[in-house]
């Protein structure tokens, strides 16, 4: 099940985002990692040093592209020429797979730099899938939709996330980038059960899962991205791999980032968690 | 909602409390979005509003630390959030976010009082660096083909990366001093840089005769480059497609040195941009 139609019949393990802190210890000592995940944004640029950078780690590793301005959610159309500079970075990394976020953030080509969550209707869920449809035509690489957290819920909303999710991947035949950190923050935001979340959706159409840390405030829960990864998350991340298989899993840490050495070891707890789904799973057979 | 999420933040950093008609945000958002256990709509929706305003705001400070310096904390982040109300992200990246700022600031030099000009030039200096780092580069010409070229018709193109500046004060210096303190304080303090930022307490940034600059990079690392008045208008004769022998013609139509000299600096600029790899074709 892991390697799958959706990440390019891939099977790459445990890995992490690749982040500009890391990058001297990366190109000077070359430690060993899976792979890393890109943000996809950060190379659509003319030249200079991120591109050189991209170079000298394509040639030693495993790149995932991951993308935040898609948005298949809003209403804009897409914008070819964002896409040509997308695909011609595509063609750079080869990547088996690449993924972005079940969102919206643009209205009329103006841009909130944010991944806003989407009322859930059918006519949405229509509309989204035949832009990543369109997207993955034209990139000619598979695509995988990632589950966002959030904050609000919209009473235009026909269904739950997790049957919203389900209806635009299957309607748009792609893949899931499952983010069970996601998951739960935004269970404790709006007050469902994640593994319910975790059991509904389509477990074959997932290619990759991401993991993270989370800030609790007084009255809600943000995905911050400056943590260790909770328990409870390790607890839905076992759960989702004992349903989907052992998956591409990436750690993703964006801010007050530590050593990469700390990173890692902090991805590779990973193993642990797989190690119990894959006895639950032997125990349930 | 677009509106709501990308609407300035009220005292406080707070959501505003009013709605676009003059009714309650409160009442309106509650038509569109549900409450939590803990949260009313307005308050949902208030965090995305935080968040669009930080990230940006964010970003243009890491974009214009010398001008957030010059300015000082408050005048700086006043001047972005009326920068950024004007001119919102219309890019992809946040990597453009700051294009428009000189502009700006020289249509608004009431919002810097009496920093205006000084203000241009920073933001100038500053966007320049951005275009440097990330700018495209075309193959550089080798020395060879200029030696074999004829110079009354051949043109030559400058990299795309390169930015020529004509500034009326010296922010090199500026902001080759604003990093020597701020190494000296990251020396003083076991402090991370995140907890550093800049303060204003250097000496002003007082006029100067015309200064000219070339912003670029070598090997892929930003370097700003004082140029003689005289090279830095062959260069942009150059870049507006004139050939060498009429940039050189102006380059040094009302320069005082010496006749004699000139062929002899010229050669001695071509070979410097030629190894630093700022020509290309035009």
């Amino acid at each position: 099940m892991p390697a799958n139609r959706h990440n390019g019949y891939t099977d790459y393990g445990i890995g992490l985002g690749l982040r500009v802190p890391h990058y001297r210890h990366i190109l000077a000592e070359r430690p060993t990692c899976a792979w890393f995940e890109i943000i996809s944004e950060n190379f659509m640029v003319d030249g200079g040093r991120p591109l050189e950078v991209l170079d000298a780690i394509l040639e030693q590793y495993q790149v995932v592209q991951h993308g935040v301005s898609l948005y298949l959610g809003s209403a804009d159309k897409i914008d070819r020429a964002h896409l040509r500079r997308l695909k011609t970075l595509v063609k750079r990394t080869k990547t088996p797979w690449l993924s972005d976020h079940l969102c919206w953030g643009s209205v009329d080509g103006t841009y909130t730099h944010d991944l806003l969550p989407m009322p859930y209707t059918r006519e949405a869920a229509i509309r989204t899938a035949e832009k990543i449809r369109s997207v993955r035509d034209f990139l000619e690489v598979p695509i995988c939709v990632e589950n966002v957290s959030s904050y609000m819920e919209f009473h235009a909303s026909e269904m739950t996330e997790w049957e919203f999710l389900t209806e635009v991947v299957e309607r748009a035949d792609c893949g899931i980038l499952l983010d069970v950190n996601n998951i739960y923050v935004s269970s404790r935001n709006h007050g469902f059960d994640p593994r319910r979340y975790i059991d509904s959706i389509p477990h074959h159409r997932v290619g990759q899962m991401h993991i993270a840390g989370h800030t609790k405030f007084e009255k809600y829960i943000v995905d911050t991205h400056d943590h260790p990864v909770l328990d409870p998350v390790w607890e839905l991340y076992t759960r989702a791999t004992r349903l989907c298989g052992v998956t591409a899993t990436l750690l993703e840490w964006d801010d007050k980032i530590p050593s990469f050495d700390e990173v890692h070891a902090e991805a590779l707890k990973a193993n642990r968690y797989i190690e119990a789904a894959r006895a639950a799973q032997k125990d349930s057979n | 909602m677009h509106a709501a999420i990308t609407r300035p933040l009220a005292r406080g950093d707070r959501a505003q409390r009013r709605w676009f008609d003059g009714t309650s945000s409160d009442r309106a958002l509650a038509r569109l979005v549900k409450p939590s256990r803990t949260l009313r709509p307005v308050e949902r929706v208030e965090i995305y509003n935080r968040m669009y305003w930080f990230r940006l705001l964010d970003s243009l400070a890491q974009d214009f630390p010398a001008l957030r310096a010059h300015l000082g904390e408050q005048r700086f982040w006043d001047l972005a959030e009326r920068y950024l109300a004007a001119h919102p992200s219309r890019s992809f990246t946040l990597r453009n976010l700051g294009r428009r700022l000189p502009r700006f600031l020289r249509a608004h030099p009431e919002l810097v009082h009496p920093d205006g000009p000084a203000a241009v030039d920073l933001a100038r200096f500053e966007w320049a660096q951005v275009v440097a780092f990330d700018g495209l580069e075309r193959p550089p010409l080798e020395p060879t083909a200029l030696a074999a070229a004829d110079p009354a018709t051949v043109r030559i193109g400058l990299q795309p990366y390169v930015t020529l500046l004509a500034v009326r004060h010296p922010v090199d210096d500026f902001v080759i001093r604003l990093k020597q303190e701020e190494r000296l304080r990251s020396a003083a303090s076991n402090a991370t840089q995140e907890t550093l930022e800049p303060q204003r307490n250097h000496e002003p940034l007082a006029p100067c005769p015309v200064l000219d600059l070339a912003v670029h990079r070598v090997a892929n690392q930003l370097y700003y480059k004082r140029l003689a008045p005289e090279a830095a208008l062959l260069l942009r004769r150059l870049r507006a497609g004139h050939s060498l022998a009429d940039a050189c013609s102006v380059a040094f139509r009302a320069s005082r040195i010496d006749p004699e000299l000139q062929s002899q600096l010229v050669r001695d600029w071509f070979s410097t941009w030629t190894r630093l790899g700022w020509l290309c074709a035009a």
